[in-house]
């Protein structure tokens, strides 16, 4: 080993604490991308091998109903694969023990055999027996969150008549991957359960004998999946066809895409943001770092070392200690990365997780943070091997200090000695002041957006569920009904208020974009579900148009008020409208285009019709209520909004908490680490001169006051500088998170400022302490003796 | 480089050197214009008061530092226009240096601190034999911070001559040592500018060491303003002070 390769290994040992401190913030950046894209990759992955082993449908559409005898057309048409009809019903389940309103989805298997498309995979329990008359497989989920096991048994409201089930298997599907029901915000597993049964009974019970109202199909490579959608709707029309529509646009995939879209953000803006700030810090830090070696430099130069030699010397240096902070990153990245995927399978339910660590990923973070720490390095080298060795051997020229600001301004007296010496070395170097004010400010910055997606989320809920969907309880009805259906509603005892809704599948289209979704006609008066302005005031629909939420109308649909909308009614008699949007609605959660229910009912041509209702009740009046609607044949679901924020928060909320929770310990990790380093730079800047000062005879408190006086004037300056760069961040969040499932709105509340501060300031009393502890270790005499 | 071919008579040549440091308005003339020639073989001694230039003078010829005016050459090779590379390289294969305030590096041993230069050096003796021709066989694996000032003087001086260099530059070598110690010094580099030829710079204070130098040179202010020719040489044990 040659002796400068020693120098490098006694070096790195010799400054062993900032070795730590360098790597631990290289680490937390490394480790939130690590985190993020793994994960990303591993969902991704997991997906893809669960759709094709599962043999997920291409093609699902929906009608009334059918004779068995149309599916062999269908399956004549070009391009069609492999083609499956089924019977899926929505009912009312009843679970002993549990009384809240229950929906069900229940389809059907084939009565023999495994279906040839939307296989499930049995977690627990067996297969249905042949022409089973009452055994039905229901989702892990709900088997779950009800504690549900095969051999139990559940009752089911199939079209009215109640009929008792056995459960007898657990399984997964990969057409319910993320479950929620229609018309929900959030999953809700307890209220929400997806079921299998056979064919023949499903039919029985639902009068579907020999007949279908669902079809799935897969294509044949290279098929037109648009012409096989136009085709199958042709053909289905006249059976009450509501629109076939490919993988895009079902159910649960389209959610699971967008979750992902969202996860392939945040593995992209979190760990550009954690790892830009990290290798800027990492970049200040290694040239300051280098600086302080600039008289061995000098010696090294003197004695013939090509500059070359020299710079290789230190980016070895710098690239084990970037190494070190990589692989730290990299193994807790992973480590976390599985932790997050693991919360990600309790909201999406695949089989298995097959985690995925692309080598790529491993490759960005080496090259960012080696060019951060190179750059660093090379410029801090080279500004040192530009001096002349005589000047770089000689210690530093006593700088020309000047009077400060405060001193030009006559208030010395306001300051000892000792502060005058801090305030003149802070605006000695302002440059290098600045850099560490900024590098704190961002360590500060990152804790904020660590932590700020919680309080945005409350908000998010609370101006939906406070402000725009204030009912208890959505009630559904089996079928469109007539507006006198209200008035039973309303005489139900504890209910408060009613107010009916009109809603409708439909294709909205504006130029070549357009969004699969549906239109609420709601109440222009409601005081129960109402559209919010910009400002998140309650206003009326008006007459005779459309409103759309902002975020559809701005970036999905591109469409403003004034324009001419295309709505594509997709039941019934499936009109094509053109309706003028009038107005934009402020939404943070989902998105929705609103109507007057008067005016939705006249444009589809049909009296006071209603879909379902808002209902209002009194406190406690839950159970009773929830068993009232029960019995009314009419009812088909209720979804009740304090359960719905529950298990919002519950799903959701979890990963949310585990998400924040992982970035704000990475947040902390660099912030603690920056503001060490700063201290710790500092102590190899002055040792000597401190040194000196405690020779001539200042005390161990005095010398500290000089040091730690710059830090915790630096850290002070440096906390509300970094609240801006927080609430900078936050706000790039908020743009590039925007999705149709939710837009977090920048909303900071005073805890996330006072966590940003408050690592900021406990990093800086502890780096203090630490450095304090190192001043009274101190060499008087090894610093009069050697120069360093 | 310059051994073995037909050589000048000397082996360094400055003529007209100046040196200014600026600093914001101030202006310090370390150097106002010498002219000087040492010879192959030569021990030649620098004297001067504090501040006078001595050491300045020591680095321009070592190439350490570059002249604000004038010219000076090692040999053929013209150092006040030489590139940063060619400085380089007159340093690593040329000049043995002893710096006034010995400059070791803390994290390596007396042997590393040796090693670190003749690992780059063409023909370099071994790291302990130099250091035991400073009387420090018996210190080789200590830290610099567990040497004495003195001791780390003998370091450096036995980092200097490990090379074998053809010109060796120092700096106040014996400053902080005594008598004895200081003898022991100056013998080994009696010894190496006598049997390799090594040109040999020595600046001091000390005007009883100056007896065993061929040349003295004293600077002040900046010029030269005395040089004279020792008729007798005294050798280093002759020495006291
Ligand atoms: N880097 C520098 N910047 C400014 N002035 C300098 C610098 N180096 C030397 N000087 C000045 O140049 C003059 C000559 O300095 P030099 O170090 O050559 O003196 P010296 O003769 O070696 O003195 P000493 O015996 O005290 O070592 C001094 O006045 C010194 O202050
Ligand atoms: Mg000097």
């Amino acid at each position: 080993m040659t002796a400068l390769d020693l120098k490098l290994l006694r070096d790195l040992w010799h400054m062993r604490g900032q070795v730590l401190a360098i790597a631990a913030v290289i680490a937390g950046g490394v480790a939130t991308l690590v985190m993020s894209l793994s994960t990303y990759d591993s969902l991704l992955t997991t997906r893809d091998l669960f759709y094709s082993e599962y043999r997920f449908a291409q093609v699902f559409t929906t009608l009334k109903r059918a004779p068995e005898s149309v599916a062999q057309r269908l399956k004549e048409i070009p391009g069609v694969e492999r083609l499956e009809t089924r019977v899926v019903a929505v009912v009312k389940l009843e679970v002993a023990g549990f009384n809240d309103p229950v929906t069900g989805m229940l389809s059907s298997l084939p009565d023999v055999g495994m279906p040839l498309l939307n296989t499930l995979h049995l977690k627990r329990g067996r297969w249905l027996t042949p022409y089973s008359g009452d055994e039905i497989i229901v989702s892990d989920t709900f088997a779950d969150a009800h504690g549900l096991h095969p051999g139990d048994r559940i009752h089911a409201v199939i079209h009215g008549k109640r009929k008792a089930l056995t459960l007898v298997g657990v399984a997964l599907s990969p057409e319910y991957v993320y479950q929620i029901a229609p018309g929900a915000m959030f999953p809700d597993f307890k209220r929400y359960g997806v079921l299998w049964m056979g064919r023949h009974a499903l039919a029985a019970a639902y009068d579907m004998d020999g007949a279908f109202n669902n079809v799935a199909l897969t294509l044949t490579p290279g098929t037109d999946e648009q012409a096989v959608i136009r085709r199958l709707d042709t053909l289905l029309a006249p059976y009450g066809g509501v629109g076939a529509h490919g993988r895009k646009d079902q159910f649960s995939n389209r959610f699971l895409s967008e979750e992902l879209k969202q996860l392939q953000t945040t593995a992209t803006v979190f760990p550009s943001i954690f790892m830009g700030v990290a290798a800027f810090l990492l970049n200040v830090v290694v040239t300051r770092l280098i600086a302080t070696q600039r008289e061995q430099i000098a010696i090294l130069k003197a004695f013939g070392y090509h500059h070359a030699a020299i710079g290789w010397h230190f980016v070895k240096l710098v690239m084990a200690i970037a190494l070190l902070g990589v692989a730290a990153g990299t193994a807790l990245g992973m480590w976390f990365g599985n932790g997050l995927a693991g919360v990600y399978m309790e909201l999406y339910r695949f089989p298995y997780l097959e985690y995925v660590l692309e080598p790529p990923v491993i490759f960005i973070a080496l090259a960012v943070t080696s060019a951060a720490a190179l750059s660093g390095t090379l410029l801090a080298v080279g500004r040192a091997i530009r001096l002349p060795p005589a000047e770089g051997m000689r210690p530093e020229t006593p700088v020309a200090y000047r009077a400060t600001l405060l001193e030009r301004l006559g208030l010395q007296r306001l300051c000892s000695q000792p502060t005058r010496m801090i305030l003149r070395h802070i605006e000695r170097r302002p440059l290098k002041s600045l850099l560490t004010v900024f590098g704190i400010a961002c360590a500060g910055g990152l804790m904020m957006v660590g932590n700020y997606q919680r309080g945005a989320i409350d908000f998010m809920v609370d101006v939906q569920f406070k402000h725009a969907a204030r009912e208890d309880l959505a009630v559904t009805f089996l079928e469109p009904t007539s507006g006198r259906a209200l008035h039973e509603l309303a005489q139900l005892p504890g209910v408060r208020h009613v107010e009916g809704f009109r809603d409708v599948a439909a294709n909205l289209r504006f130029g070549h974009y357009h969004y699969r979704s549906a239109i609420y006609g709601i109440q222009p008066e409601g005081v129960l579900h109402r559209s919010l302005d910009s400002e998140l005031r309650p206003v009326a629909v008006p007459a005779g148009g459309v409103v759309l939420t902002d975020h559809l109308a701005n970036n999905i649909l591109h469409v403003q008020p004034g324009d001419l909308l295309t709505v594509e009614v997709l039941e019934g008699r499936r009109q094509v409208l053109q309706v003028p949007v009038l107005g934009l609605t402020r939404q943070f959660l989902g998105v929705s285009a609103y109507m007057r229910q008067d005016t939705l009912n006249e444009l589809l041509r049909e009296g006071d019709v209603v879909s379902g209702a808002y209902l209002s009740h009194d406190p406690g009046v839950e159970q009773d209520l929830y068993d009232r609607l029960h019995g009314r044949p009419r009812v088909l679901g209720m979804v009740a909004h304090a359960a719905a924020i529950k298990s919002f928060y519950a799903t959701l909320g979890e990963f949310v908490l585990f998400f924040n929770m992982v970035a704000t310990a990475l947040a902390a990790t660099i912030a603690f680490g920056v503001v060490y380093n700063s201290a710790r730079i500092a102590l190899s800047e002055r040792g000597r001169e401190l040194a000196s000062l405690r020779v001539l005879g200042f005390t161990h408190g005095e010398i500290a006051y000089i040091l730690l006086g710059e830090l915790g004037a630096l850290t002070l300056a440096a906390i509300p500088v970094g609240f801006a760069v927080g609430a900078g961040l936050c706000g790039i969040l908020v743009v590039v998170f925007a999705s149709d499932l939710y837009r977090l709105p920048l909303v900071l509340e005073p805890y996330n400022f006072a966590l940003g501060a408050t690592v900021v300031a406990a990093s800086a009393m502890v780096s203090g302490w630490l450095v304090w502890r190192q001043l009274g270790r101190l060499d008087l005499v090894g610093v009069l003796k050697t120069r360093e | 480089m310059g051994r073995g071919m037909a050589e000048p008579g000397w082996v360094f040549r400055a003529a007209g050197l100046t040196k200014i440091y600026r600093m914001g308005e101030v202006e310090v003339q370390a150097l106002r214009g010498i002219d000087l020639e040492l010879r192959r073989g030569e021990l030649v001694v620098l004297l001067g008061p504090s501040g006078s230039g001595k050491s300045t003078l020591l680095n321009i010829l070592g190439g350490l530092d570059t002249p604000t005016a004038g010219e000076v050459s090692y040999l053929e090779r013209n150092l006040s226009t030489a590139s940063e590379t060619e400085l380089t390289l007159f340093r690593r294969d040329h000049v043995g240096f002893v710096f006034q305030f010995y400059n070791l590096i803390p994290s390596l041993t007396a042997r590393e601190n040796v090693a670190a230069v003749t690992e780059i050096a063409k023909a370099p003796m071994k790291p302990e034999e130099a250091l035991a021709m400073v009387g420090l066989g018996s210190r080789l694996d200590h830290f610099p911070a567990q040497l004495s000032g003195g001791e780390q003087q003998r370091v450096a001086i036995a980092r200097a001559i490990a090379k074998n260099p053809a010109v060796l530059l120092c700096d106040e070598p014996t400053g902080a040592l005594d008598s004895t110690t200081g003898i022991i010094v100056l013998e080994a580099l009696e010894k190496v500018n006598r049997e390799l030829g090594t040109l040999t710079v020595l600046i001091t204070h000390n005007a009883g060491i100056a007896d065993m130098a061929d040349r003295v040179i004293r600077l002040s202010d900046g010029r030269i303003v005395e040089e004279r020719h020792n008729t007798v040489k005294r050798v280093a044990h002759e020495l006291s002070w």
